[in-house]
């Protein structure tokens, strides 16, 4: 069993090693309780259903979110909307289609199977409309930046009067958490902002709060699945090993070596 | 190759194995005479395999839905994780798969480092794994390429101008390779067409480095030839093959801790951006099993010499048989070649760490000496350490005395000891 532990405590060293290659590069981020962290994580459905009315009712007036579909807001593991719900909120998109039979192109009210409809045509329109920065696609940002969840959640509360000596271009922000203190997006997050419907009181925090679930959910759609199959798995190979251990021992008996 | 005539018991399965001898193999395979004193650092070429293997599977599902094109293969990597039945599982066993082999292949070629695997008569075995070690370095880039993230676009980027360093045809050759003048589609068609032929390849090797292996037999952790099959042996089957899945199932569990929670911390979050030709990312760095490479190649200031430096410091290995003069196999025999091997070990894990470091200032001074050490301890330590060593006295067999059978490790050194 000697081994074991030196190969485990290398592995260990490994970790530990690359862990601090990049915990190097990072900023302090704030915190907070997240539900979908752990091995039983799960997405908060509460926050995920008004994580989606920010991102709807302030982000994605910029933000695309090509890669998810209507359809994704029913599905287990997400915010988890009513059918009838999912398919009013796609409704109350004009959807692009076509062409028709006389060749033209015409718009229809969205479908559930159709993708997140986007603000802009294009990139460049994008970048024409927000002073040539381009509001990156928020399908996968939380995995897309380094510090993850927190950092887009300490992002949102991170803006602040520049400090003295720091002097801002026009149509540029300060921000504390954003790489170069240099942010081109305003601060979007006011309190009451946005009115909750399920009563909770929508300060900045809260907000932050709620969007970033939302937006770890859209990057992660299976989470839950993940973690729920993770644990079952490796309780299945614990008790494998187990199990394969006393066999060796049973086995290896018939020798007198230790193994 | 058989150390016994092998008949099969019916009739069918003679004539079958006339024909085409699949049984003798079998049963070579099963009876195969295995030092018994093999410990778990001896149980990683088994996990390696089964690294092999899941990499084929899960490759070959995952390019049932993959789009090789520049406008498409992020799209469909998102296509695979959100909307393929179990995509994510698949992708993500693929993905951490790839480290995971890394992490194994580092551990079984520092085995070989620390009981002379490699020394005569496995040369041969040897200079195998590093060709598959090779391929396996050329088959993890290329795949980092293929989800056309940020960082697959600026590695292959500048992976593939480390050829333009070759004097004269280097500007031609990096052209041929990304088939155009930068790396675009035609680059990302023919890596993936490369990614898809490279684990075959070694699969190919693997089944050789397997059937040399079976010519000499196992080293063991006292470094001695043994006679086979016996008292010092076992059978592969059953007691090799339960302890190897027993070692497979601890690794498996740490495999699956971060297939399933930690999915993504071996990877580069830049890589969940989409390739753009015009924006470059801050810190363009490999994966981290590249690293140590990396680092050497840095702490060249002279580009072609850096990438010299890189690929001798992968090919030295290959001379290794020749450069190590100690006649001992295992370092539990030589305390200064011990000594120095710990000194290589922990050599490699700062040029990884600084190989993921900026490369400026103390970092790539520390960069430097390590590149230094690297070279001196195959070129000037192993050599000379072979004539100056004063080794320990090595026992006759495993089992030594033949009559006590203790396969203790202390008494046997000592009764060795005692009779001088």
């Amino acid at each position: 069993m000697k081994n074991f532990y030196r190969i485990l405590s290398t592995a260990i060293f490994f970790l530990a090693v690359f862990n601090n290659t990049y915990a190097a590069e990072k900023a302090e981020y704030l915190k907070t309780n997240w539900s979908f962290k752990g091995l039983f994580g799960k997405f908060d459905r509460g926050a995920l259903q008004r994580g989606y009315q920010v991102y709807s009712e302030v982000c994605s007036s910029c933000h695309s979110m090509k890669y998810v579909s209507y359809r994704n807001l029913v599905e287990k593991g997400g915010p988890e909307f009513s059918e009838a719900q999912a398919k009013a909120i796609a409704a109350s998109f004009e959807v692009t289609d076509g062409p028709n039979s006389d060749g033209e192109m015409f718009t229809r009210p969205g479908k559930l199977s159709d993708r997140f409809v986007m603000p802009y045509e294009n990139v460049k329109a994008a970048q024409a409309a927000n002073g040539g920065a381009y509001p990156p696609d928020m399908s996968v940002l939380v995995k897309a930046r380094g510090g993850g969840a927190n950092y887009i959640y300490s992002l949102l509360q991170g803006y602040d009067d520049p400090p003295s000596g720091v002097i801002m271009d026009e149509g540029v922000y300060y921000n504390k958490y954003m790489y170069g203190n240099k942010i081109k997006m305003s601060n979007p997050l006011s309190d009451g902002l946005v009115e909750y419907a399920d009563g909770t009181e929508a300060t900045v925090e809260q907000m932050s709060k709620d969007v970033t679930t939302f937006l770890m959910w859209t990057a992660e759609p299976h989470l839950e699945a993940r973690h729920k199959m993770g644990f079952k798995a490796i309780v299945y190979l614990i008790i494998l090993t187990i199990l394969v251990y006393f066999s060796m021992k049973r086995i290896w008996s018939r020798i007198e070596t230790e193994v | 190759m058989s150390d016994h005539e092998y008949t099969p018991k019916s009739k069918f399965g003679k004539w079958f194995n006339d024909r085409l001898p699949l049984l003798s193999l079998a049963s070579h395979l099963t009876d195969y005479p295995t030092p018994k004193n093999l410990n778990y650092w001896w149980t990683f070429g088994g996990i390696l395999t089964f690294c092999l293997i899941t990499q084929i599977v899960t490759g070959l599902t995952l390019a049932m839905h993959y789009i090789a094109h520049a406008d498409m293969a992020f799209e469909s990597v998102e296509h695979i994780m959100r909307d393929v039945n179990y995509g994510w599982l698949i992708r993500y066993i693929h993905a951490n798969g790839a480290s995971m082999f890394f992490l194994a292949v580092y551990i079984h070629i520092f085995r070989s480092l620390f009981y002379g695997s490699y020394k005569s008569p496995r040369e041969i075995i040897w200079i195998l794994g590093i060709i598959i070690y090779l391929l396996m370095m050329a088959a993890a880039f290329m795949g980092y390429v293929l989800p056309w993230g940020q960082m697959s676009f600026w590695g292959a980027t500048v992976i593939t101008n480390l050829f333009s360093a070759i004097p004269l045809v280097g500007e031609g050759i990096v052209t041929w390779l990304w088939g155009g003048y930068s790396v675009d589609n035609p680059t990302l068609t023919r890596f993936f067409t490369l990614h898809y032929l490279i684990p075959f390849l070694i699969l190919g090797l693997v089944v050789l480095h397997i059937w040399a292996l079976h010519v000499p037999g196992n080293n063991n952790p006292v470094g001695i030839d043994i006679k086979k099959p016996s008292k010092d042996t076992v059978p592969f089957h059953p007691y090799i093959v339960i302890k190897d899945g027993f070692a497979l199932l601890m690794f498996m569990i740490v495999f699956a801790f971060f297939v399933f929670y930690t999915p993504n911390i071996l990877g580069h979050a830049d890589n969940y951006i989409e390739a753009n030709p015009l924006v470059t990312p801050a810190h363009i760095v490999p994966e981290w099993y590249l690293l140590p490479f990396y680092a050497i190649l840095r702490s060249v200031p002279d580009k072609l010499l850096g990438v010299v430096a890189m690929l001798s410091a992968i090919l030295i290995l290959a001379a290794l048989p020749w450069l190590d003069t100690s006649k001992i196999r295992s370092a539990v025999f030589r305390p200064l070649y011990k000594q120095f091997y710990w000194i290589l070990v922990a050599d490699v894990l700062i040029l990884g760490y600084v190989g993921a470091m900026p490369a400026e200032g103390l970092y790539l001074l520390i960069a430097r000496i390590a590149t230094a050490y690297y070279f001196l301890h195959f070129l000037v330590i192993l050599p000379v350490l072979g004539f100056k060593e004063k080794t320990l006295p090595v026992p006759l067999s495993i089992t030594e005395p033949v009559l006590g059978g203790s396969p203790n490790l202390a008494t046997a050194k000592y009764k060795e000891s005692s009779k001088n």
